[in-house]
């Protein structure tokens, strides 16, 4: 089973990194770019577990380490 | 009185803290372990500056489940002592005993120069011996100290007064020229409600002595040892047999 997490900054937040972002496409050429926002990407592994509880246990990851709820959303998906 | 100072692996202001305390100003200092559960009996924890477990993931974001956090956080709820400066400050928004957070600073750079600050409370152990309104000069080096929290909590903090100090310009404006990070509000440093744990940006332990550029952090310093004198005395007069 593999989990891929996406961990981005929540809507509102400030993110500074997004905005200069934007801003090099905008100079590139890409004019047609907007609300570029930067965030994380995890994957790991998970052994002995089925795809409910594999869903529940990257669920609390989620929530108690790998994103901070006052300033990130998450979502991820499972493979087997 | 006694203070501990946490050393995460990563943590490179923990020396100048212990430093601060025992040679500056004259309290006993003990160097707490982060594998360690036990606080020796200290009456105030300092979570020093640094890049404990490399900043890795977020800022904070592992040392707050070290060991020695866990009873770090047990003591704080139970009205102890907590100060954390810079990465300490960061540790203690991912515990959950400050509100809000600290992101990459809104001009992306790396901020290390001196910072004016005022002090918008001294109703804190940790600012008692200031005078409000008060601009203090404490050097400032970070990437990622840029004070968010969303709007209810904002207004909650000032409500309280819990933000205790606000960067400023030399003539104590708080102007966005003034803020070094983009923190909201112009936040450099707050208490918790219960006002026993203090979170700051700037490093206090860094300007203790004359001879390092000045002496304004040792301020803060003196307040806690003030404020845990006047305590155990309440206290000592509080059980001292009647007239």
């Amino acid at each position: 089973m593999r989990a891929r997490v996406f961990i981005t900054p929540k809507k509102g937040v400030l993110d500074p990194q997004g905005k200069a972002i934007e801003h090099s496409l905008h100079a590139l050429g890409f004019t047609e770019a907007h609300e570029v926002h930067l965030g994380k990407y995890v994957e790991l592994s998970l052994g002995g577990v089925d795809r409910g509880r594999a869903q529940q246990r990257v669920d609390d990851m989620c929530r108690k380490l790998l994103a901070n709820g006052v300033i990130e959303d998450y979502r991820f998906d499972i493979e087997e | 009185m006694r203070w501990g100072v946490v050393t995460f692996p990563g943590s490179n202001d923990d020396h100048d803290a212990l430093y601060a305390i025992d040679h500056v100003l004259g309290e006993d200092a003990v160097s707490l372990w982060h594998k360690d559960r036990d606080l020796k009996g200290v009456d105030c924890v300092v979570l020093p500056g640094g890049f404990s477990y490399g900043d890795y993931l977020r800022c904070g974001a592992m040392a707050r489940f070290s060991p020695v956090m866990e009873s770090v956080i047990t003591f704080a709820r139970a009205g102890g002592l907590v100060w954390g400066i810079c990465n300490g400050f960061q540790v203690l928004c991912e515990a959950g005993l400050l509100p809000g957070a600290l992101i990459r600073n809104r001009g992306l750079r790396f901020v290390c120069t001196r910072v004016h600050v005022r002090v918008e409370d001294t109703d804190t152990p940790f600012t008692c011996r200031g005078t409000r309104g008060e601009v203090l000069t404490i050097p400032v080096k970070h990437g990622e100290g840029c004070y968010v929290a969303d709007p209810a909590v904002l207004e909650e903090l000032e409500r309280n007064r819990q933000v205790v100090l606000r960067y400023v310009d030399a003539s104590g404006r708080a102007t966005a020229e003034a803020n070094p990070n983009g923190s909201l509000n112009n936040i450099a440093g707050i208490v918790s409600r219960e006002r026993n744990v203090f979170g700051l940006m700037p490093h206090p332990e860094h300007v203790v002595e004359k001879l390092v550029g000045g002496e304004d952090g040792l301020k803060l310093f003196q307040s806690v040892a003030a404020a845990y004198a006047e305590h155990a005395h309440g206290r000592a007069a509080s059980v001292a047999p009647g007239h």
